[in-house]
């Protein structure tokens, strides 16, 4: 089970503003899901090492080096505001 | 017509012949998206430059120049994919009008095998659906049947090629994402092993599950669209440094010596009586070209769900993350009412620009790594993960290739399990496995339900053979390739 509270906590951690309605359907959806992945509890896994990534990763290296990538015209050409070069932000008071 | 229902080998190769030009065949499938788009909702967006592709490549052909071995064919890519200077949205409101400075490998390498880009498909919204109905630029349809989903996450990659607006098309799947809308599109679907395709300048979801791969008329067509695409990038540190073999130039139809093994896990009482026949129709074709068949034993299937859905939100929790409103992407509007601190300048950003599921997935993922129930959630479905490997690697010592279905029923109906997340999370039993496990899967059309809607057959195999999937894939689609449009659409 998961409160209304709780997933209102949760929802700051993950920077989203929720309504109060959807606060309350996901505690009620997510209690349901969360009750169903109980099932994952059952299975022992003691002394068992985390899978984390599904192959063995071969590790390579390559050079340190400085690539130089397009322009900052283009990198900036996509947000939602700029000045020049430069991304703009609203000033924040906090 | 003939053109959009042709294999893109044939078509490819008469392009080759110059017996047909690229500008010809790209123009068919424009005229076939204006018409039939409107409808199916599979592209959100169309490429204005897909006939100029086309037409370098017929002044290339011209003068005899190399064109690459997918020169002329037209394509359509999945919007989690960048394409450089073509919008890139992940079916989402906060990368709406996002127009990416690069392009990822996949389409570096599909352009470079001279493949024309006709646009952008439909997908769920971050590729977090099963139904293709979350997305923001709302539903595909089901050519089979417009009342039906096209499955998802790739929904709209299946059905522009089922619809015959694409030759083939690019997918990404991160617990079944290619091969369930292929399943429901009657395509053949296939999700490389984990490593074989790179990953950068794809929309991370999941990124220890994610993979892209082809969507495609027939499994030889598969097997060209994975050729020109797999194969190590310096730019993925998880690419595989393996070769990358001619599996086109391999199918070997004659299945002596091949054990296919049948988990009981995935027959059970819930498959739909037609799911179950398309399945039989395939066990005996597959014994028929050859091959032993054995009963083999997954006990960890019906857990896999869960570990899935607990490992890729913790991952989109924090893969999402990056979407701040500050150097791309939506923005909330601050003129009115500023923002009081930082913290609200994200929350409310992020608030309008993901929608429900995803919002749901990443306060999921967030919560099973938050402190507390680390321990419980993430790392515990990482153990069992690691148990559900073993498993199939035990199987996998007693057979080559799993056989069984890719879904317990064929399409639904549009809206009918949305408002039921679970519901929606349980369709995935038989394919997050593949995903979790890193093994490549494949559907394969393998029959009809008696309303006439498609269903898939699924095949898994070890780690970095794909060609049993191929060689036992050419054998299932003989009995069953479909060569037509749906009745829908002609």
């Amino acid at each position: 089970m998961i409160s209304e509270d709780e997933v209102a906590r949760v929802a700051f951690l993950a920077r989203l503003s929720i309504s109060p309605d959807e606060t309350k359907r996901l505690a009620a959806q997510l209690s349901t899901v969360l009750q169903h992945f109980e099932n994952v509890a059952k299975v022992p896994t003691e002394g068992v090492e985390p899978l984390v990534t599904p192959t063995d990763i071969e590790v390579f290296w390559r050079a340190d080096q400085v690539e130089t990538w397009a322009n900052a015209e283009v990198a900036v050409a996509s947000a939602p505001e700029a000045v020049g070069n430069l991304f703009k932000v609203p000033p924040v008071v906090g | 017509m003939e053109i959009l229902t042709m294999s893109l080998k044939n078509l490819r190769d008469r392009i080759h012949r110059r017996e047909l030009s690229a500008a010809e065949a790209t123009t068919q499938f424009l005229t076939q998206i204006e018409k039939w788009n409107p409808r199916l909702n599979a592209y959100i967006t169309v490429n204005e430059r897909a006939l100029d592709q086309a037409r370098a490549i017929d002044r290339k052909l011209a003068t005899g120049e190399d064109v690459g071995p997918l020169a002329g064919v037209p394509m359509a890519i999945k919007d989690m994919l960048c394409t450089k200077d073509l919008r890139t949205t992940a079916g989402s409101k906060i990368l709406a009008d996002f127009v990416p400075p690069y392009s990822a490998t996949v389409v570096e390498r599909l352009e470079n095998s001279g493949a024309i880009t006709l646009g952008k498909t439909n997908q769920d919204e971050f590729a977090m659906g099963s139904s293709s109905e979350t997305s923001y630029f709302g539903v595909s349809r089901n050519p089979w049947d417009l009342d039906r989903v096209p499955g998802g996450s790739s929904g709209g990659s299946a059905a522009a090629v089922a619809g015959g607006l694409a030759c083939a098309s690019i997918g990404t799947d991160t617990g079944g994402s290619i091969r369930q809308p292929a399943s429901f599109c009657g395509v053949v679907g296939i999700k490389p092993t984990y490593g074989r395709v790179s990953r950068y300048g794809i929309v991370a979801y999941a990124s220890s599950l994610d993979q892209a791969g082809p969507m495609t008329r027939t499994v030889e067509d598969s097997a060209l669209v994975l050729e020109a695409i797999a194969g190590r990038d310096p730019r993925d540190s998880t690419t595989a440094a393996q070769p990358v073999p001619t599996w086109s130039q391999n199918i070997n139809k004659d299945l002596k010596g091949l054990k296919v093994g049948l988990p009981k896990e995935y027959f059970l009482d819930l498959l739909t009586p037609e799911t179950r026949s398309a399945v039989d129709k395939a066990i005996a074709q597959v014994r028929a070209a050859g091959a032993e068949t054995v009963e083999v034993s997954l006990p960890l299937t019906d857990i896999a769900v869960s570990i899935y859905y607990l490992v890729a939100t913790s991952e989109a929790s924090s893969n999402l993350a990056r979407y701040d409103g500050v150097r791309y992407g939506h923005r909330a509007d601050f003129s009115t009412e500023p923002a009081r601190d930082l913290a609200e300048f994200y929350c409310r950003t992020r608030g309008e620009g993901f929608g429900s599921e995803v919002k749901r997935r990443i306060i999921l993922g967030t919560y099973a790594l938050s402190s507390g129930y680390y321990d419980a959630y993430y790392k515990k479905a990482c153990q069992v993960r690691r148990l559900l490997r073993a498993q199939f690697l035990e199987v996998f010592s007693k057979c080559q290739v799993i056989l069984g279905p890719v879904c317990i029923a064929p399409a639904f109906k549009i809206g009918e399990r949305i408002s039921d997340p679970l519901a929606m999370y349980l369709n995935d039993i038989f394919t997050t496995s593949a995903n979790l496990v890193g093994i490549p899967g494949m559907s394969v059309p393998g029959g009809f339900s008696a309303q006439g809607l498609p269903i898939g057959v699924q095949l898994l195999s070890a780690h970095f053979q794909e060609q049993h999937l191929f060689n036992v894939g050419a054998v299932i689609e003989e009995a069953m390739a479909i060569k037509e449009l749906p009745n829908v659409l002609q």
